[in-house]
């Protein structure tokens, strides 16, 4: 850890870049699964969520689940269709 | 009237119910659920058609209005059985991996399987679609493969543990009804597994005609939901699917290229 890091309150205005549905958004770092989920006001319920190309089937680990800098994430549903 | 209630088709029951991979449905028509004005309308045609299976897609979310597309706000997954498609997929591993998306929300492990081909036929991948069907037989999915009317294909897909093979009547979309009803017919006497016919049906007697040949079922989605009206047309899609198995398991009068005259030709007056 340097000296600036532990001066700095860093983790207050850090940002990271990630790709959620094929934009890029910024987030807090740190920020978990179900933090970016509460920021889009998604239910973790009535969604699938792939992470850099792994499906995520736990939804109680998203609360714990830190997104790390340019993460790829995939959030679909169901939506009518033949 | 007793003797109206007595013969009434309620009556009569089909030998064989409806089964696909050891579950039973309620009803041979399954329908899709896109395309329509608003998701009222869509309830109430699916409600009209009595179809308990019902085919959904599996997109992204549109993360800046979220609220209007999910479909499950609307549709009770208690009352229907949803059936995921890999439509818009256009080679077996996309195709793949929308399964597994759809699979991991938890519902079923039951996928329409579609490997598109072509964008402007949306005629199926076959060479893809077998790929795809061995691959998620492999993991355990319960795979209804969409297919063209060929023979040949529908037999691998069986052999590739396909739960039911479900050829097209045309191409999706086009309404055009059943194009190669010989097809159809050869697919279901030579299967067996379930022959759903899926693409293509037009319009009531489209779908009379089709469950005529003998098949389990048909899925249709735009032949309901393109209708000026998709209510009524989803009530008379479910009395064609009802009437063209009644008149299957009835079995139809061979035709004759003479007349044959339905009166006694005896009797006639002298003259």
């Amino acid at each position: 850890m340097t000296l600036a890091s532990t001066l700095v309150p860093a983790a207050i205005s850090a940002e990271m870049a990630l790709t959620v549905n094929g934009a890029e958004r910024r987030i807090p770092a740190g920020w978990t699964l179900a933090d970016l989920l509460a920021s889009l006001e998604l239910d973790a319920r009535t969604v699938v969520i792939e992470r850099n190309g792994t499906i995520l089937r736990d939804r109680a680990s998203f609360a714990k689940l830190e997104l790390a800098a340019d993460d790829s994430l995939e959030i679909v549903h169901f939506v009518g269709g033949g | 009237m007793a003797h109206a209630d007595l013969i009434s088709p309620a009556t009569l029951t089909d030998p064989q119910p409806f089964t696909i991979a050891g579950r039973e449905f309620r009803s041979r028509l399954m329908v899709g659920t896109g395309k329509y004005a608003s998701n009222s309308q869509m309830i109430e045609a699916i409600e009209a058609s009595g179809a308990e299976v019902v085919t959904v897609a599996v997109r992204r979310v549109d993360l800046d209005r979220s609220k209007d597309e999910a479909i499950l706000h609307h549709l009770d997954p208690d009352q229907y059985f949803l059936l995921a498609n890999t439509a818009g997929c256009f080679n077996a591993a996309d195709a793949i991996r929308y399964a597994r998306l759809a699979r991991a929300a938890g519902f079923n492990e039951w996928v329409k399987l579609e490997v598109i081909g072509d964008q402007q036929t949306l005629l199926p991948d076959t060479i893809g679609l077998l790929e795809a069907t061995k691959t998620l037989v492999g993991e355990g999915f319960k795979v209804l493969a969409y297919t063209n009317e060929d023979l040949i294909t529908a037999l691998r897909l069986e052999d590739a543990g396909a739960v039911a093979v479900m050829p097209l009547a045309s191409p999706i979309g086009s309404g055009l009804g059943m194009l190669n009803p010989y097809a159809i017919r050869t697919i279901k006497q030579r299967l067996s597994v379930p022959v759903i016919v899926d693409a293509g049906v037009g319009t009531a007697s489209d779908a009379c005609i089709v469950m005529e040949q003998g098949v389990d079922g048909i899925l249709m989605n735009t032949g309901i939901a393109a209708a000026q009206e998709p209510v009524r047309m989803a009530a008379a899609m479910k009395a064609a699917v009802e009437a063209g198995r009644n008149a299957y398991l009835a079995g139809r009068m061979p035709r004759r290229e003479v007349a044959v005259p339905s009166s006694p030709t005896t009797g006639m007056l002298g003259s």
